[in-house]
């Protein structure tokens, strides 16, 4: 008896801790809000770097220039904390457009763009340091700004939050 | 509460009814009048009752703040403006809860240096120090998430910052993340949380209070000479002496209290926090409230994630462990000549540390963290350990009335009048 109560007791515990927890993740209202979103491109000149939201998470959308570009691309990959090669991060063909999260890797700030002595981002909060291709260069930062989800739906506008269907955007024509 | 037989004796037919039904008269009587208090006790062991008057006065300021803000990302703002502009003596429930909070942490570091200082730690009393520490990390818990309740930039992005601490946990750090969010960024969602766990919390602090004060009624208070009490001249009853001091010591300290939210509101809180959050742009210089300003410096001190969030919660962790790190049997450190020095040492190393938390991470500022950072660490794994086997302390009085009647000079006094020196400092 005292242990079939014992074991009730434990069950029914165990049991409503996972609703309880479970009730804390993003609910279903935040998770529908996170549909895709459109950005038309053509109003980003070279060299800008605009903002958007995407499921609340703000992303940087960045017109660069060739000379970012070369200096994205001219890198030795190895003196990279965490290596990852420019082409890894556009889409083929459209090497201008950087499309990143804009929020620091290391605690969520927002870095500053065109900032830093590669003119990519600087983190006001704690330093990291991102090139031009939003891969951290230094400062605590663990990881590259990440890339999103995205799809060119024409030359001229992008669909953030969804994939290109075939999902190695790093290899794959759009 | 204590482990001493009540004497107190009801006299009423009323007050005998009630006492053998519901015995708290005579557990207040045991544990506030009749309570044995070393006669020795200097002003730095009235913040006890100072902090419990700060949790009191947060609760009843808190909970009428409750009465007018909306725990609501669009209308956060705003109702607490609503409260500085609308609401009668809005800006004085606000003041007094924002300085308030900050006038409770200059009392619990005080109470944990003076802790630390007089061996406040060491047996029979860890239980009450581990207790001790538990009401800090709520106490800071408690203050971050009242931080983020008025959704400026300052609420916005510390709330940003101190929640993406935890995605530096391997494996599970962006779920832990995630359900700390509600959402996949700080919002709506998580402002509500707070909101109702910056309401709980204090009540759990409270809870602790009382394990707190209930263990330190069982193993008794220290005294700056560190030397139990021995015989009945050694202590005086709680009741007057020790209530009258601590209420004394309190207006004074709400005096001290009162020339903030009068004089100077706003100073000790930041100029972009009247700036509603905006998701898209972080301030400039984000600095944490000056009480959490040491362990941001630490935390910025170590150039990688992981290791800054290792040491941060590692430097709270060491005040955990003084009770089995600190070798020496003397108490007080006013027999101990070496680790005196370090104590001071470690007392101006953790000033620098809030200083170079509140200076942006750059130059001088970062290598100056790193130093001071190392020490910290220094003290509590090395110097604590060792200098307690070198040392050769003083010697130590035979008993605490020693002392006070060494001091006043004549060893003749009957010990009937000797009860008044409660004025001594």
């Amino acid at each position: 008896m005292m242990i079939a109560t014992g074991a009730a007791g434990a069950v029914g515990v165990a049991s409503l801790v996972w609703p309880f927890v479970s009730s804390m993740a993003p609910d279903a209202v935040t998770i529908a809000a996170g549909a895709p979103v459109d950005v038309d491109l053509g109003p980003i000149a070279e060299g800008a770097i605009v903002k958007v939201f995407w499921r609340g998470k703000l992303i940087f959308v960045r017109n660069r220039t060739k000379k970012e570009i070369e200096d994205a691309e001219t890198v030795n990959l190895a003196s990279l904390p965490d290596p990852q090669p420019d082409s890894a991060r556009v889409k083929q063909g459209k090497a201008n457009w950087l499309i990143v999260y804009g929020n620091c890797t290391h605690l969520g700030c927002v870095p500053l763009g065109h900032e830093g002595p590669y003119e990519g981002w600087f983190c006001p909060c704690h330093g990291s340091i991102y090139d031009t291709s939003g891969r951290v260069r230094g400062g605590p930062a663990p990881a590259n700004l990440p890339v999103p989800p995205y799809t060119f739906v024409s030359d001229a506008k992008i669909r953030i939050g969804e994939e290109t269907k075939t999902p190695a955007a790093k290899t794959e024509a759009t | 509460m204590s482990q001493h037989a009540t004497t107190y004796v009801p006299k009423s037919a009323f007050a005998k009814w009630f006492e053998s039904r519901l015995p708290i008269a005579g557990l207040v009587h045991s544990s506030f009048v009749a309570f044995p208090v070393p006669r020795n006790l200097t002003y730095f062991w009235t913040f006890g009752a100072i902090l419990i008057f700060m949790l009191g006065e947060q609760i009843v300021s808190g909970v009428w703040l409750a009465m007018h803000y909306i725990p609501q990302a669009t209308m956060a703002f705003d109702s607490v403006e609503s409260i500085m502009r609308d609401v009668n003596y809005g800006w004085l429930l606000r003041y007094l809860h924002a300085n308030g909070a900050s006038m409770f942490f200059i009392a619990v570091y005080i109470h944990i240096f003076r802790g630390l200082y007089y061996g406040s730690y060491k047996a029979p009393r860890e239980i009450l120090w581990l207790l001790g520490v538990i009401i800090f990390l709520l106490m800071m818990a408690t203050a971050f998430m009242g931080y983020v309740l008025p959704w400026g930039q300052m609420s916005f992005w510390g709330a940003t910052v101190i929640t993406n601490l935890f995605s530096a946990i391997p494996l599970v750090g962006d779920t832990v993340v995630s359900l700390l969010w509600g959402g996949y960024s700080v919002g709506n969602p998580t402002l509500n949380r707070f909101f109702a766990l910056h309401y709980l919390l204090p009540f759990m602090i409270a809870g602790v209070v009382v394990l707190h004060v209930w263990a330190l009624h069982v193993v008794g208070q220290n005294n700056p000479t560190g030397v139990p009490i021995k015989s009945a001249q050694d202590s005086m009853p709680f009741t007057p002496y020790a209530t009258i001091k601590d209420v004394f010591a309190t207006i004074v300290f709400v005096m001290f209290f009162a020339w903030w939210v009068f004089f100077v509101p706003n100073y000790l809180g930041h100029a972009d926090n009247y700036v509603p959050a905006n998701p898209a742009v972080t301030p400039a210089h984000i600095v944490p409230e000056w009480y959490f300003l040491p362990f941001y410096a630490i935390l910025r001190a170590i150039p990688d994630k992981l290791g800054g969030v290792v040491a941060m919660v590692g430097a709270i962790v060491m005040l955990a462990l003084v009770p089995w790190l600190d070798t020496s049997r003397i108490r007080s450190s006013n027999y101990r000549p070496m680790y005196r020095q370090f104590f001071w040492v470690f007392c101006i190393v953790c000033v620098l540390l809030g200083w170079l938390g509140a200076k942006p991470p750059e130059g001088g500022y970062v290598i100056a963290s790193r130093v001071c950072t190392a020490w910290y660490f220094i003290h509590f794994l090395v110097i604590l350990p060792v200098i307690g086997l070198f040392e050769t302390p003083k010697p130590l009085p035979s008993s605490i009335i020693e002392t006070v009647l060494g001091r006043k000079g004549g060893s003749g006094i009957p010990i009937g009048a000797t009860a008044e020196p409660s004025t001594k400092g």
